[in-house]
């Protein structure tokens, strides 16, 4: 599945997007960013404060227990500040 | 319905004039824009950035105005948000609603503006003589979409 990372979190994990391929255990977007911070010092820091990540999937907004079963595109991003 | 993203300018006085020109069934055009500060928190700021989703950003704008037309009678929205880089006085973002009468008009206006406040995938960057820190949520602003629920 690809994944995207906007603002400040793109900017931690050093990349606009990536795909990703966790295990069958991983099943909700708040286990996915879990996943993710285990994989290296810069997405530990992106992910550092769960309150503070938001998530869509498919573009709309999601909780962190939704489940990313069939889910084309995932995003992390803070909390939004645009208007 | 009309949403657009633009790095562009846009003109406050030509988008609400195309809305409800020949429409004399129009009885109230409420137009709201967002400026460029030139202070955060007190402190002078060079200029903003803004990052989008594109793609989501106008998706998640068009579920609001469809919101907003299901809550109030409605007779034309606009929606145009600007992304890229902005100085202090540069327009950001521009609301147009138009109804028969000006409550729906208002109100509508007002609720557009709480959720792209919140809802809307756009993050402010600002730009100071000492670097560069994204803009922080406000509590504020949370609150405000917030009370459209109850």
């Amino acid at each position: 599945m690809k994944v995207l990372y906007f603002a400040w979190i793109r900017e931690r994990v050093g990349k606009p997007e990536e795909v990703v391929e966790p295990p069958p255990e991983v099943t909700t977007v708040g286990e996915l960013a879990a996943w993710l911070s285990q994989r290296g010092e810069e997405y530990a820091h992106a992910f550092a404060n769960p309150q503070a990540v938001r998530a869509a999937i498919d573009r709309a907004h999601v909780k962190p227990g939704a489940a990313i079963a069939g889910a084309r595109e995932i995003a992390f991003f803070p909390p939004m500040t645009g208007g | 319905m009309k949403v657009r993203l633009q790095r562009e300018l846009f003109d406050t006085a030509a988008e609400a004039e195309a809305l409800s020109r020949g429409r004399p069934d129009i009885g109230a055009v409420v137009t709201f824009t967002g400026l460029c500060r030139g202070d955060e928190n007190g402190k002078p700021i060079a200029a903003l950035t803004l990052e989008h989703y594109p793609g989501m950003a106008e998706e998640e704008i068009s579920r609001h105005v469809a919101e907003a037309e299901r809550r109030w009678p409605l007779l034309g929205v606009t929606v145009i948000h600007r992304y890229g880089r902005m100085e202090p006085g540069d327009p950001i973002v521009l609301v147009v609603t138009a109804s028969a009468h000006r409550q729906a008009a208002f109100e509508a206006a007002e609720f557009l503006m709480d959720y792209l406040k919140t809802q809307a995938p756009f993050w402010k960057r600002e730009e100071r003589p000492d670097g560069g820190r994204w803009v922080d949520a406000k509590a504020e602003d949370d609150a405000a979409a917030e009370r459209w629920n109850r």
